[in-house]
């Protein structure tokens, strides 16, 4: 089996993880910038955060033979500072040359608060003006349905935002049909308690059908999975999918949205 | 019990399958549900918002069409529209606060 992890914060992994992964059927990660569970006080230690995840993370991927890619941003979790976010924002664009950097994520809202809504309007602003993808971060729990609502509505105002360029992550069962519904492409983020499970994700492939949505892990620094796509696909194979559907989401999908950033390659096709 | 209408693409199966395959898990879901009702009962204090929506979502379990995990979601979910001046947390707590 092969399979794309499209979101996993590989800077909160050990090297153990990386090789699991690889031994799993991973063919390539992406790596969308994130809080890293505490505020960093400066843009110096973004600017830090966005070298490691440039420079650092693609070197140790690539010794399990990993390609990484990563998305930049300032989170919405930091974005209530509109300083420090206009900061972190005026770093990017140097960012954005390096050769494994997909575009403008994972950006979105946490609170649903209205700094969170200008930082989240200048975020879109720059991936217009810069011809980016956009990676979405959803909130969690109980403000996910409104932020989900808000943020699509923030990306349908902007007037120039294609939907098919942009993936709209975490969603859940009560997100997925109206994100899906608007163009948006959806991701389905697996976490052991919050989020989604495995079991549940392929719940809502069953009843969607799955041509714009992906599975991933994001694997971060709290109770997550790095292995969860791989185990979402076994969930798929004891129900009876067949081999060339179980590809066609874990990788196929991931590969024909991320298609769309010309530095992305599909790792197949490169061997 | 509705009847069901495979979406294209899904392998058919028969409920008998899927106990095979789920039921297990659900049953020691369901297990340790009660066990957490049973802690809370041993505890002492009053019931605060997050249990108060737990245990209102238990009726919509026995509602007998699909969508019931969209349903629980959305009695959990803020039902406001309008951002928000401020937080005072970063974090969610899985239900929201207001529900009654």
């Amino acid at each position: 089996m092969r399979y794309i992890e499209p979101h996993g914060h590989m800077v909160s992994r050990t090297t153990d993880d990386y090789q699991a992964m690889a031994l799993a059927g991973c063919a390539a990660i992406c790596e969308p910038a994130f809080w890293a569970g505490f505020d960093r006080k400066s843009a110096d230690g973004f600017y830090d955060y966005f070298c490691q995840l440039t420079q650092h993370e693609p070197k140790r991927a690539a010794k399990y033979g990993l390609p990484h890619y990563a998305w930049l941003c300032i989170n919405p979790k930091e974005s209530e500072d509109m300083g420090l976010a206009a900061e972190v924002m005026a770093l990017i664009p140097e960012f954005l040359q390096c050769p494994t950097v997909l575009g403008i994520g994972e950006i979105g809202l946490n609170k649903n608060t209205r700094n969170e809504m200008k930082i989240l309007e200048a975020h879109i602003a720059l991936a217009v003006q810069l011809d980016q993808l956009i990676l979405v971060h959803t909130p969690h729990l109980e403000d996910k349905r409104k932020g989900t609502r808000l943020i699509m509505d923030c990306l349908k105002a902007n007037g120039v935002v294609k939907p098919e360029r942009v993936i709209i992550d975490h969603v859940e069962e009560h997100t997925i049909n109206e994100v899906l519904d608007q163009g948006f492409w959806a991701g389905i983020t697996l976490y052991p308690e919050s989020k989604a499970t495995p079991v549940r994700a392929v719940d809502m492939i069953e009843a969607v059908a799955a041509q714009r949505v992906w599975l991933n892990s994001a694997c971060d620094w709290g109770h997550s999975d790095p292995l969860a796509v791989p185990k979402a696909a076994q969930e798929m194979r004891r129900r009876g999918h067949s081999a060339e559907a179980i590809d066609r989401l874990v990788y196929g999908n991931p590969v024909k949205f991320l298609s769309q950033c010309g530095r992305f390659k599909d790792p197949q096709a490169q061997r | 019990m509705s009847t069901p209408i495979p979406t294209p693409g899904t392998p058919p199966r028969t409920r008998d399958q899927v106990a095979d395959l789920h039921f297990m898990d659900a049953r020691y879901k369901l297990l340790d549900l009660a066990a957490f009702l049973d802690r809370l009962d041993r505890a002492s204090g009053g019931e605060d918002h997050r249990v108060r929506g737990l245990r209102a979502a238990l009726p919509l379990l026995l509602e007998p069409t699909e969508g019931r995990v969209a349903r629980i979601l959305n009695l959990w979910s803020d039902p406001s529209v309008a951002p928000i001046e401020k937080a005072d947390t970063k974090a969610a707590s899985g239900v929201w606060p207001g529900l009654k």
